[in-house]
């Protein structure tokens, strides 16, 4: 993925994101969200909510929800892990929950400690009930955004883009 | 460590409940799971009360979501030591967004109530109060008597937030009064009082 390609496709879902009035961007950083963070962060129409852990992020956007919000929260798959029983807040309050979710363990992965919760992380997310919408192309990726916040705005229901490590490239710790 | 002392705390968890929430106006109130629930719904059930029955450790984030969405309404956390203990980073959440219209109360008995009394980390060395400070939170206290909480409730009703107030009460087990616990049911309540017709999404 060359950085054109990056900046390209984290605009078109930042662009998405203001289509969808999304206000509340709550996040633990992952590297594949680095561009996308950095427009949100900018952007006078959201408020970006750095958490210390994802399941903030969870109560978070039923918050916002509540006060009339929408929200999404930017996250890699480890943090699927930390969320769990806070799904079922979204669950049991039938609250929209958009997710963005940067895959590690999944593909081409250096660091074996990523592989076991990467390779569950979409068996989790499935086994709680939330949608799952994996993309492993780049060109696909606005348009899957757009389709899982319309199913999860209109559900309501929880739904998660997962963001392929074939699009975001195997990372590896250059020596 | 005394692990007892907290039965002779002088104030007890509902009269400072009712005080908060005697003077609500147009507040919006978060309540943690179990016993703090029983204690707002003890004030009454109201539209704009979202009552936990799980979610532990979300409650501040929940406030802090709603917070930000609404900043023109003063929104109240009322939540127990148990439950603010699981979710301590959500403290630092706060103090980083700094909104000026959220305020959280503990009700700290030192125990986890629901599941039988057992002691948490603030019957021992952990003071809750200190580590809301430590994380940022500009206005932070313990309370542990009736003169420290009529002096403070003016804080906790409007002074400018965050504001985070850890008032130790005595531990007891108090009738239950529940409120509605189907969670869609409540969300959609306090949407329709809060919102009106945009509530419907
Ligand atoms: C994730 C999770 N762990 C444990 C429990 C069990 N639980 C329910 S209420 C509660 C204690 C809450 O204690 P506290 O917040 O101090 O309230 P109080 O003592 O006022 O009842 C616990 C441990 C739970 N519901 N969820």
């Amino acid at each position: 993925m060359s950085q054109l390609d990056f900046e390209t496709w984290s605009n078109g879902i930042f662009q998405i994101l203001l289509n969808q009035k999304i206000r509340q961007v709550a996040y633990v950083p992952d590297a594949g969200h680095l561009h996308l963070i950095r427009r949100c962060q900018e952007s006078e129409r959201m408020i970006s909510v750095p958490l210390t852990t994802e399941e903030e992020g969870v109560a978070l956007l039923a918050g916002a929800w509540l006060g009339g919000d929408r929200g999404v929260l930017l996250m890699q798959s480890s943090g699927v892990g930390n969320c769990l029983n806070m799904f079922s807040l979204t669950k049991v309050c039938r609250m929209p929950l958009l997710m963005l979710v940067t895959m590690r363990g999944e593909w081409g992965e250096f660091n074996p400690w990523q592989v076991p919760m990467g390779q569950i992380t979409e068996k989790l997310l499935t086994t709680a009930g939330v949608l799952t919408f994996p993309v492993f192309a780049s060109g696909m990726l606005e348009e899957t955004v757009d389709a899982a916040a319309k199913m999860v705005f209109e559900g309501p229901a929880a739904g998660a883009v997962l963001i392929s490590q074939r699009i975001l490239g195997a990372k590896t710790f250059e020596k | 460590m005394d692990s007892n002392r907290s039965l002779h705390y002088p104030l007890h968890r509902r009269e400072v409940v009712e005080q908060v929430l005697s003077q609500r106006g147009t507040m919006l109130v978060v309540a943690g799971l179990g016993a703090p629930a029983w204690d707002v719904s003890a004030v009454g059930d109201e539209a704009l009360n979202f009552p936990l029955w799980g979610a532990m450790g979300g409650a501040v984030s929940i406030g802090l979501g709603l917070a930000l969405a609404q900043p023109s309404r003063r929104v109240m956390v009322i939540t127990g030591d148990g439950e603010m203990l699981m979710g301590l980073g959500s403290l630092a959440t706060v103090a980083v967004q700094s909104p000026p219209n959220l305020a959280i109360v503990v009700l700290d008995n030192e125990r986890y109530g629901e599941t039988g009394m057992q002691t948490t980390h603030t019957a021992d060395k952990v003071d809750l109060a200190s580590v809301a400070s430590a994380s940022g939170i500009p206005t932070c206290g313990t309370i542990k008597d009736h003169d420290g909480l009529r002096s403070v409730l003016p804080q906790i009703l409007a002074e400018k937030g965050p504001v985070f107030f850890n008032i130790k009460v005595c531990a007891e087990n108090l009738p239950l009064v529940l409120p509605p616990k189907d969670g869609a049911f409540l969300k959609d309540r306090f949407r329709l009082a809060l919102l009106g017709n945009n509530a419907a999404c």
